[in-house]
């Protein structure tokens, strides 16, 4: 039985959840704020949160300068497309690794896991040699594959955390039911891991939207998607913080909706399995 | 037989055009997000006029991250980028290891003999052109004039660094946060050690002897750094060990600086509408200890094609229209002559219309000032003005960048940061074959 909170404790718990929550926002919103402000009000000492020449000729500059279009629709077939192939493939891995688990499973998972602790320049040079010689270089389905290689170790991981919540006998009953092996991924396994399989979904697609490493050194022109958008407004000489700041708020908006609508989503399933 | 013709023809004329339509080359520039280079690229439809036949694509990049990009590219052969923009620092290294095309042979119209000799100079390895210079710096004294007169001082043309630290202790007003002098101390090779470099040279320091030994242990060096930690660490900002050109830029705008020694680019935003101070900016050259070499560097962004192009025809015809001398005055039709980017051409100079921008003569006397080959007091085996052109550099530079930052942050000693700077450069220099 859950024990009742002295009003007090509860009143402590909620300021300190307030300022947790206001002190991991307060950099998106200093830079939200700074992309309505003038370069001059954007760069002034002592910093200032809200100024008097409040402007939109920042939004209007980086629209005019850039083809957003183009950035934006590039991250959305990048993230969406790599996260799918990612769980095309991860989804029957993840079954075989938590229902028919053999010696090495979890050494498997654990070298899996190990490769995301590699820094990513180690394996520059091959990728980049590879993705030209056959011809991935500044495509779409080059960056897909790239971020879903990227990012399978997280998404088998999460998968297969899910999996393990599932009572295998649910599985064994479709069997002696008459299920294949097919039958009982898509008709039994997946509805039921479907609020696991919702936040992997949107945690890698939130993973791929903001990848800058391989996003921007692997493509040019036509692929590029908006963390390159973002890298162009940076300058070496002469003020661009105020023009910047509207580029990442224009680049991290559609995500940031996403995020917000799908929170429940998110929370679930990142908590999915936490609490026995 | 007419319909067959008519056939014929339109068969034809449908050849001509899909012929015309697969003719098209595209190249693809990379580039800085500066003022000049974002200007260009609202002008492409005067290189479109004149080449039809040619559609750029336009990458631009944070320097560093198009740094890294095009280095991986030309290394490994990739030939994503037919036009590079980079720095005086690279076009030595880069064209000696046969990475880039020679300029040699633009058309004689383009009057190679026309860009300034400094600026050619850097660009040029054994003979060959291998970038053309799109805009060229150097660094001068920007400094308050009304702050000068109330302090009863005049500012020389061409100062001594006793000059400098006088006024600065003049201007320098706590109460008021006027700060007499603002310099670089963000770590960097391009940052901090751009300028102490350039100023270790007036001072008669360099980064190594005739055979590479490194030279941080000599005395021209301790007198660079104790003068230069004393004038900021008495007249200037707080926190000056984060200051990079952006800062500083933000604080003379601002009006908290009495002097501020930087590149000739700043000219134009210290005196243009975001500047609190712009009608009170005077300028002049970097300066001196007396001993003939000045403190003020040599830098160019200029464009260059890697070999690993295949278009590189393409690419000449847009270098070539992208630096000429038509370019400068297009852009002076239609954005002024202010707006032209500056210090690459005599003739620009000696255009009565651009003698007329404030800061013009002053960039060109400190272009002229400095000579790449020889930068300082005692030879050198290196060519670069504010950096050693040789691929550790990079790595050496800013490695020196934090020691020296470092003791500007109060967290070392002169005398250690020399020592450390002297051992770790050492170090590398070891390591690379340079040295025993």
């Amino acid at each position: 039985m859950a024990r009742a909170q002295s009003p007090r404790r509860r009143l402590i718990a909620t300021l300190a959840a307030w300022g947790v929550a206001l002190t991991i926002f307060f950099p998106v919103l200093w830079m939200i704020l700074t992309s309505f402000k003038t370069e001059a009000s954007a760069v002034a000492m002592p910093p200032q949160l809200f100024t008097a020449d409040w402007t939109l000729e920042n939004y209007a500059e980086v629209w005019q300068r850039s083809d957003y279009p183009r950035f934006f629709w590039n991250s959305v077939f990048i993230s969406i497309g790599s996260t799918l192939l990612g769980l095309a493939i991860a989804i029957p891995a993840a079954w075989s690794m938590a229902f028919v688990p053999g010696r090495r499973t979890k050494d498997l998972l654990m070298w899996m896991l190990s490769t995301k602790m590699m820094p990513a320049v180690a394996v520059l040079i091959p990728l980049y040699l590879v993705f030209q010689r056959i011809g991935l270089f500044d495509t779409r389905l080059g960056l897909i594959l790239a971020l879903m290689l990227m990012n399978l170790p997280i998404i088998i991981w999460m998968l297969y955390t899910y999996f393990k919540e599932i009572p295998a006998e649910i599985l064994e009953a479709a069997r002696m039911d008459g299920a294949n092996l097919w039958n009982e991924i898509v008709y039994v396994l997946t509805p039921m891991a479907l609020p696991g399989i919702a936040s992997t979904m949107l945690l890698n697609i939130i993973l791929a939207w903001n990848e800058a490493f391989w996003t921007i050194t692997l493509t040019t022109t036509k692929a590029a998607p908006l963390s390159a958008f973002i890298a162009s407004f940076s300058a070496p000489q002469g003020l661009f913080y105020a023009k910047l700041s509207a580029a990442s708020a224009m680049a991290i908006l559609p995500i940031l909706i996403l995020g917000w609508f799908s929170q429940k989503q998110l929370v679930r399933g990142l908590t999915f399995g936490a609490v026995k | 037989m007419t319909l067959s013709l008519r056939a014929l023809l339109g068969a034809t004329a449908a050849l001509a055009l899909t012929g015309a339509a697969m003719a098209e080359t595209t190249i693809t520039v990379a580039t800085v997000n500066n003022g000049d280079m974002i200007r260009m690229q609202g002008l492409m439809d005067d290189f479109y006029a004149k080449h039809p036949d040619i559609k750029v694509e336009w990458v631009t990049l944070e320097e560093n991250v198009l740094r890294q990009n095009v280095t991986t590219d030309i290394a490994t052969g990739g030939g994503q980028y037919d036009v590079l923009t980079i720095g005086t620092y690279e076009v030595p290294i880069w064209g000696k290891q046969g990475w880039l095309v020679s300029l040699n042979d633009l058309p004689a119209e383009y009057d190679v003999d026309d860009l300034l000799p400094a600026i050619r100079g850097g660009l040029t390895v054994d003979g060959n052109l291998y970038a053309a210079p799109f805009y060229g710096e150097s660094s001068m004294v920007m400094y308050r004039k009304d702050l000068m007169e109330a302090a009863g001082l005049t500012m020389p043309d061409a100062p001594t660094w006793a000059d400098i630290e006088k006024a600065a202790a003049a201007m320098t007003n706590r109460d008021a946060e006027i700060n007499g002098v603002c310099l670089r101390g963000k770590a960097g090779w391009g940052e901090n050690m751009a300028f102490l470099t350039a100023m270790s040279n007036s001072f008669g320091a360099r980064w190594f002897d005739e055979n590479w030994n490194p030279q941080f242990d000599q005395p021209e060096w301790k007198a660079t750094l104790d003068f230069y930690l004393n004038l900021m660490n008495q007249y200037g900002p707080p926190g000056a060990s984060n200051n990079g050109f952006n800062e500083n830029l933000t604080l003379f705008q601002q009006g908290k600086c009495g002097m501020w020694i930087d590149a000739t680019v700043a000219a134009s935003f210290v005196t243009g509408a975001d500047s609190t101070v712009a009608d009170k900016v005077g300028f002049a050259l970097a300066p001196d200890n007396g001993l003939g070499k000045r403190g003020n560097w040599l830098w160019a962004w200029s464009l260059a094609i890697p070999s690993s192009s295949d278009a590189q025809d393409a690419a000449k015809a847009f270098v070539n229209w992208a630096t000429s001398k038509e370019y400068l005055e297009l852009v002076a039709s239609k954005e002024g002559w202010a707006n032209v980017p500056p210090g690459t051409r005599t003739s620009l100079y000696e255009n009565p219309e651009y003698a007329a921008v404030p800061f013009a003569k002053m960039t060109l006397d400190s272009i002229n000032a400095a000579d790449p080959n020889n930068p300082t007091v005692k030879p050198v085996p290196y060519v670069g003005v504010q950096f050693v052109a040789i691929p550790e550099f990079q790595g050496i530079g800013t490695t020196v960048g934090e020691i020296f930052s470092a003791a500007l942050a109060g967290q070392k000693t002169a005398d250690e940061a020399l020592a450390e700077a002297q051992a770790a450069v050492t170090e590398e220099m070891k390591a690379s074959g340079y040295i025993q």
